[in-house]
């Protein structure tokens, strides 16, 4: 009695997952086919590698600073420029998050509470608008050159440079840094603490042979949880770059605009394939090193 | 705590709450300036319930986040509750790949290959704009399901077994027991989860860019066109309106996970107390 009421439930349960498991078949990896297919194909749909082959040839003029011109690879430069901001916004969030989310986990268990919800909150208010805040506070005009002013300093000119670029990075994915590297650290246990001070460690060695190392899963989900979203952003370049540092979102989105689908779908596919590679490996170091290849 | 370490958080949540302090201070600027603040005038709300086009993407917004919330939560819990049964190894790991995917994608990779696959498929059959609401609406349930389901089958795992028996021992139908039994357990993840995929939905911008079309606006997207002209205070009015409310969501949510922490901890002294 009771095993065939377990098999019918069984049946109840695969039953349950069915929609899920088809939805996410036709909706989650059908259109990752789907920008392959769009990526190898021209405008009637017939195979071609010209997509690919011209994110990697495309050429165009750059001015220099000095003012002549210099014929560089379009989408690679675009590229890289993507990467080195992203690994910048990276490092400057773990840098600045990482003893934010000490001070946290040491904190008491109320004070935790508030911390966390504080860092939270303003990811819940539009990121639109909160890279648009940062537009009216850095600009030439506005408000920090407006305190500047009042104390006789001379402006400051910030919009429109990569550093503006990374300040908008920071900010908007800051919170992703801070949480996980937060909830590993609250986790530690203290006695590991006690137990090194006791062995003859001072504060600072404590930090670096004890608490780092064990808070390096933390570190390294943070790690990816800004880079994957800074790498592809394309509003955060157009509203504080002033345009002048096209990424490889807006590159992205610039080809989707001007109806360029098959291009576009190209360079979607060489970032989600680079990624995806940096990803694999990261993982692999990671169980290699950190997990000690467990 | 140390005063260093008291003044460096405080140099952080400066940091992280200044732009959002300068939004709602400006939202009651008088004059139309974003930088220079000349007195409290409540104009710019007035006007903004005045701008049709600004409510409509309200509307919009609101029905989709609702609908993709529904269809999500149900979907989500349903496969939470099979993932949670399953036996085959291969089956697991495919399901928490293809969870996995929309979370760790780049949104722009989500939003551009679902509007692929949408304007592949309409052309087949023949339509010339094949973005609407529906194809946005896919692509919110599609992103949103993960996070209910990665909220619910912690509950399902945390669970006592032997309650689904004993219900059935009493009488129940297997069904019957599951509704009465495992429904009301895991009603905080699907709770938490449902206000997750609420507020993801509202605030979802890039997803929303490559699915949208046909006169189907919602805010993150009038928005983006908003701040392609000159801003006025205006959408900082609206920008105060949307972050309280969400903040009041996360509130009830944290609420929800307190109450039934709560809960948990009560349960766990009364079993300790039978024990002794």
């Amino acid at each position: 009695m009771k095993t065939s009421r377990n098999t019918q439930m069984a049946g109840t349960y695969r039953a349950a997952l069915a929609p899920y498991s088809v939805w996410s078949f036709l909706f989650v990896l059908v259109p990752l086919i789907f920008i392959a297919y769009y990526a190898f194909t021209d405008n009637s749909f017939s195979f071609t590698t010209e997509n690919i082959t011209r994110f990697f040839t495309a050429t165009s003029n750059m001015v220099q600073e000095d003012g002549s011109t210099r014929e560089v690879r379009t989408y690679l430069l675009i590229f890289m420029r993507s990467l080195r901001l992203a690994v910048i916004s990276t490092l400057v969030c773990l840098l600045m998050g990482y003893p934010i989310a000490y001070i946290m986990a040491r904190a008491g268990e109320k004070a935790q509470k508030t911390m966390v919800t504080l860092i939270m909150i303003p990811m819940w208010m539009n990121f639109l608008i909160r890279t648009y805040a940062w537009m009216t506070i850095l600009q030439d005009t506005g408000i920090i050159n407006g305190i500047l002013g009042k104390f006789g300093i001379s402006p400051i000119h910030i919009i429109g440079t990569e550093t503006a670029v990374i300040i908008g990075m920071v900010y908007d994915y800051f919170p992703y840094m801070v949480l996980p590297i937060y909830s590993i650290l609250a986790k530690l246990d203290g006695k590991l603490l006690e137990a090194a001070r006791d062995l003859g460690c001072g504060t600072l060695s404590v930090l670096r042979r004890v608490v780092f190392p064990l808070s390096l899963p933390g570190v390294i989900s943070g790690m990816t949880m800004v880079l994957i979203p800074s790498i592809s952003t394309f509003y955060i370049s157009q509203k504080l770059g002033n345009g002048k540092f096209f990424l490889i979102g807006d590159a992205i989105e610039g080809q989707y605009v001007a109806n360029n689908l098959h291009f576009a779908a190209a360079i979607a596919f060489i970032l989600m394939l680079i990624l995806l590679v940096g990803m694999t490996v990261m993982k692999y170091v990671t169980t290699r090193y950190v997990y000690g290849g467990e | 705590m140390k005063l260093s370490a008291k003044i460096y958080s405080a140099i952080i949540f400066g940091f992280l709450f200044a732009p959002i302090l300068v939004l709602i201070v400006f939202s009651f600027n008088e004059a139309k300036s974003l930088s220079v603040f000349s007195g409290v005038s409540l104009k710019w709300y007035q006007e903004l319930f005045r701008d049709k086009n600004t409510l409509e993407a309200v509307k919009n917004t609101l029905v989709l986040a609702a609908s993709a919330t529904a269809i999500s939560t149900v979907m989500g819990t349903m496969a939470a509750v099979g993932i949670n049964k399953l036996r085959s190894k291969w089956y697991r790991a495919a399901m928490n790949t293809v969870t996995d995917i929309p979370m760790s994608n780049p949104d722009i990779i989500t939003g551009i290959s679902l509007m692929l696959m949408f304007v592949f498929v309409g052309r087949l059959f023949g339509a010339s704009t094949s973005l609407n609401f529906f194809t946005m609406l896919i692509a919110h349930i599609t992103f949103c399901t993960p996070y209910v389901i990665l909220q619910v089958l912690p509950k399902l795992q945390q669970m006592d077994k032997s309650l689904h028996e004993a219900a059935m021992d009493l009488g129940c139908t297997p069904m019957r027991a599951f509704l009465k039994v495992e429904i009301p357990e895991i009603m905080p993840g699907i709770i938490t989860g449902a206000i997750m995929a609420f507020t993801l939905s509202l605030d979802d911008f890039v997803i929303s860019y490559f699915t949208s079309g046909n006169g189907f606006e919602t805010l993150p997207i009038r928005i983006y066109g908003m701040t392609k002209k000159t801003v006025t205070p205006k959408m900082y009015a609206l920008a105060t309106i949307i972050f309280l409310v969400t903040l009041s969501l996360l509130l009830i949510s944290n609420f929800v996970d307190n109450e039934d922490q709560a809960r948990l901890r009560q349960a766990r002294k009364e079993k300790k107390g039978k024990k002794d």
